[in-house]
């Protein structure tokens, strides 16, 4: 360091100031997370915090998958004694909660927190402390599901979980109390995270980003963090009105007191229609810069892109009472919900036409990621022709609870969601890793999914058809529906092997993978601009944006921005819709606050279960942790 | 890392603003917003318990609406210190800020009195039926606002008093007004849902 920048003002070091290896090494200083456990637990960086909740989610995708494994054996002929009906009922229970609650909605959080911040051209995500807090609520709200279920008091009421089956009447001791606490507890980390992605979208763009030079995956990430914000709540207000019904005798879902079960499904239904949209819109935003990259064009027809997942994100809320046909609701209602139900196909027909015609018009390179996606569109456009079908009342009538729904469901989610996540791990694990993954190992992957996937969902729709109802834990040799089950379980087998090559791929990738160098797939989004892994401050200088792919607007030096902090936390803050910089704020510093108020929550939720009391009792530590997180520390950050 | 090229300095940029320039701001219209939609759904389910009871209430006598509507006329009146301590933090007077941070956290704390008392009238318990259920929650969900927010003005009004009393601490203070006026503002439907479509 020369002698007049070191007898400079330390403390308020520019990055117009230093240059190259120095500039990279005081950020990377500045910016990064200690050695040793502290630092580990207080760490604030989003890449980390992501790389967590990733590998987190994927332990409960494999979970939720042998949970599922294990009901496919115990179906897979006629009167099987493999699995007891008491197990089985807490089987489809863990299975449908751990895929909906702790795989698929934090999962696609957990990329967006990796990503958003990277292709926004910014140095972390708005409010790191909370982004935090959220992965340590989701980490135990998991694990005390989980630790539940080994302990024996597992729920065993279904994912949705009706009333009355799960009120106190029909289902005494603490299983159900264990999945309502579960869900409102950690639906306080999708909350959370939603405001974060919404705050840090809408005022930490890099310069130059205007809103119609935002990527179409943030674009998704944003819709779904709104549709978050207003589908959450619901779920959070019935399962609390649930568990007080349960522990402090109120009536809110009992008929003979003035309640009503239907209210519950109201509620949930409320929230749960939405929730598939949640896990679907990330993973089209996904495609979106997959088919992007390997089409080697910008995407055709950006602007029906954004407004098609805006338009889905509001018709996600009109959906709710299809999955209530059966329950005798007016006639007009029903006719309503039927129409909505029909008219969301559209945006999502306006989606899938632009991806194709994007490929069509560009020079598609068939890498793995560009397989899933494929998949993605073969098998989520069978689920989209199913859900048609069950928008009509007098079809779901006839096969409402039966397996047509169960195989309905998968196609949507794991066709809608699963494909393009496992070719968003093939295309970004370069970026996160430093490492490619094996393109022969994916592809068997990807062909192995493929048919096992449809092997073992499509007999489904037949079975339904043929009356199966869905959650028996075995049926009659006289029933006929052995044949089909037999190969639906050899189809998830081959499902579930496929899962263990990708483990492997990714396992042994991560050591001996091919180096993969900043941008190996040419792609134009921020992300792709910066090292692989990313430093800790992500970009040395924040760029300056002048295009909607600035790696192929730019391919000479990247234009910048500078005149940041280089000792303390600074991020670029601007104006909504065009991104003007207005100010630099200061980022937090890592604190070990929100683990400990994570804790004090976590306790209080598990407290509450035994006593009312514990909600008193547990706000003292909750308030305290609140507290020693928000008081200033006396760093810069805290202080300018 | 790509190689880049200095197109413009923001060295002369502030380090704290106030209202929509900060990200805290609209993280704080954010949980507003969720916090919101969990007040709009208890609406929902209130006014859906009302449509399938033939009776409502379903009680003797409706809740005493007195503590309510004392409660009501405070929670308005407050609006003018709230403001004053916002307008206060946008001037950075620090001796005025702490004065009416400490009036909000007096006002506060009676209003915190008032609600406990109101669950004392309301005539019905929260085991009763479904109504006193609906009705619990309600009042319930609203008073964890009012105590929560009393616990962060006093907070604030704690850390206004140290040396961390600066800048962009002006701005958090600005932001604790404008989350105030959520509170105000979401009681006011569910104050005519408390008390008075009982009476209707």
């Amino acid at each position: 360091m020369s002698d007049a920048l070191a007898r400079r003002d330390e403390r308020d070091l520019r990055d117009t100031m230093v240059d190259g290896s120095e500039l990279h090494a005081r950020l990377a200083k500045t910016w990064g997370t200690g050695r040793g456990l502290i630092a580990a637990l207080s760490t604030v960086d989003h890449k980390i915090v992501a790389r967590r909740y990733l590998v987190t989610a994927f332990v409960f995708l494999f979970l939720g998958g042998l949970s599922a494994a294990a009901m496919r054996i115990q179906l897979a002929r006629p009167e099987n004694q493999f699995i007891g009906p008491d197990l089985y009922n807490q089987l489809f229970t863990m299975h449908g909660t751990t895929m909906m609650f702790l795989f698929a909605v934090p999962v696609m959080e957990a990329v967006g927190i990796y990503l958003v911040p990277l292709m926004l051209g910014t140095r972390n995500i708005a409010f790191p402390r909370l982004n935090a807090f959220s992965y340590w609520v989701f980490l135990f709200g998991g694990l005390f599901l989980w630790v539940a279920f080994i302990l024996n008091i597992g729920p065993d009421v279904g994912w949705f979980a009706y009333t009355p089956l799960s009120g106190p009447q029909y289902s005494p001791g603490k299983r159900t109390d264990v999945w309502a606490q579960m869900i409102t507890f950690t639906e306080i980390a999708a909350l959370a995270t939603a405001v974060e992605f919404i705050v840090t979208i809408l005022k930490q763009r890099a310069p130059g980003m205007t809103l119609d030079r935002i990527p179409l995956f943030v674009w998704a990430i944003l819709v779904t963090s709104f549709v978050i914000v207003f589908a959450m709540p619901a779920v959070m207000v019935a399962s609390t009105m649930l568990i007080l019904d349960r522990l402090i005798g109120t009536h809110f879902f009992n008929p003979s007191e003035g309640g009503d079960s239907l209210l519950w499904q109201h509620l949930f239904w409320f929230f749960g229609h939405p929730e598939v949209y949640i896990i679907f819109l990330p993973a089209a935003g996904m495609v979106s810069s997959i088919v992007v990259a390997f089409a080697r064009r910008p995407a055709l027809g950006y602007l029906p892109l954004v407004l098609s997942l805006i338009a889905v994100g509001f018709l996600s809320f009109g959906l709710w009472v299809h999955h209530m046909f059966t329950t005798g609701l007016p006639q007009l209602g029903a006719a309503f919900f039927t129409a909505n139900s029909m008219l969301i196909a559209i945006p999502n027909g306006i989606q899938i036409f632009c991806w194709i015609a994007t490929l069509w018009g560009g020079k598609p390179v068939f890498r793995t990621p560009l397989l899933f996606v494929l998949g993605f569109f073969f098998i989520f456009v069978l689920g989209g022709l199913s859900g048609i079908m069950l928008a009509s009342v007098p079809i779901d009538t006839q096969v409402h609870d039966t397996y047509f729904v169960v195989a309905h469901f998968h196609y949507v989610l794991i066709g809608g969601a699963v494909f393009p996540l496992l070719g968003a791990v093939y295309y970004w694990f370069p970026k996160i890793t430093g490492r490619m993954m094996s393109e022969r190992l994916g592809r068997w992957n990807f062909w192995l999914a493929f048919i096992g996937f449809n092997l073992a969902f499509f007999p489904m729709h037949l079975l339904g058809l043929q009356g199966m109802p869905r959650r028996v834990y075995t049926y009659q040799p006289e029933m006929g529906w052995g044949t089909l089950n037999l190969l639906a379980t050899i189809g998830s087998v081959i499902l579930l092997i496929s899962f263990v090559l990708f483990l492997w791929n990714v396992v042994s990738s991560n050591r001996r993978g091919e180096i993969a160098g900043d941008n190996p797939w040419d792609a134009g989004t921020l992300e792709w601009a910066t090292s692989s892994p990313p430093p800790p401050q992500n970009f040395d200088r924040i760029p300056l944006v002048t295009s909607r792919e600035p790696l192929w607007a730019e391919r000479g030096p990247l234009p910048v921005v500078g005149g940041l902090a280089v000792d303390m936390r600074q991020v670029v803050v601007g104006t909504v819709t065009e991104a003007r910089p207005i100010l630099r704020e200061s980022s937090p510093e890592p604190s070990i606050w929100p683990l400990f108020a994570a804790i004090a929550v976590g306790g209080t939720f598990l407290g509450s279960i035994f006593t009312p009391w514990a909600v008193v009792w547990g706000s003292i530590p909750v308030a305290i942790t609140l507290i020693g997180w928000f008081w200033p520390s006396g760093s810069p950050e805290d202080e300018k | 890392m790509k190689a880049h090229r200095l197109a413009e300095d923001l060295s002369a940029l502030p380090t704290y603003g106030f209202g929509t320039s900060m990200t805290m701001w609209w993280g704080t219209l954010g949980f507003c917003a969720l916090e919101g939609m969990g007040f709009a759904l208890a609406i929902g389910a209130y006014l859906y318990l009302v449509h399938v009871n033939a009776q409502w209430p379903l009680a003797d006598v409706p809740p005493n609406h007195w503590p309510g509507t004392i409660l009501t006329i405070i929670l308005l009146a407050s609006i003018w210190p709230n403001l004053q301590a916002e307008r206060r933090a946008r001037e950075e007077n620090l001796p005025a800020v702490r004065r009416w941070l400490i009036v909000m956290c007096a006002l506060g704390a009676l209003l915190v009195a008032i609600r406990f008392y109101e669950f004392t009238q309301l005539n019905v318990r929260w085991d009763q039926n479904a109504y006193g259920s609906i009705t619990w929650i309600i009042l319930g969900l609203h008073a964890a606002h009012l105590l929560t927010d009393l616990g962060d003005t006093a907070v604030l009004a704690a850390l206004m008093f140290t040396r961390h009393a600066k800048g962009k601490r002006f701005s958090d203070v600005e932001d604790n007004a404008f989350y105030w006026y959520f509170v105000v503002g979401s009681w006011l439907p569910l104050y005519l849902l408390v008390y008075w479509v009982p009476r209707w």
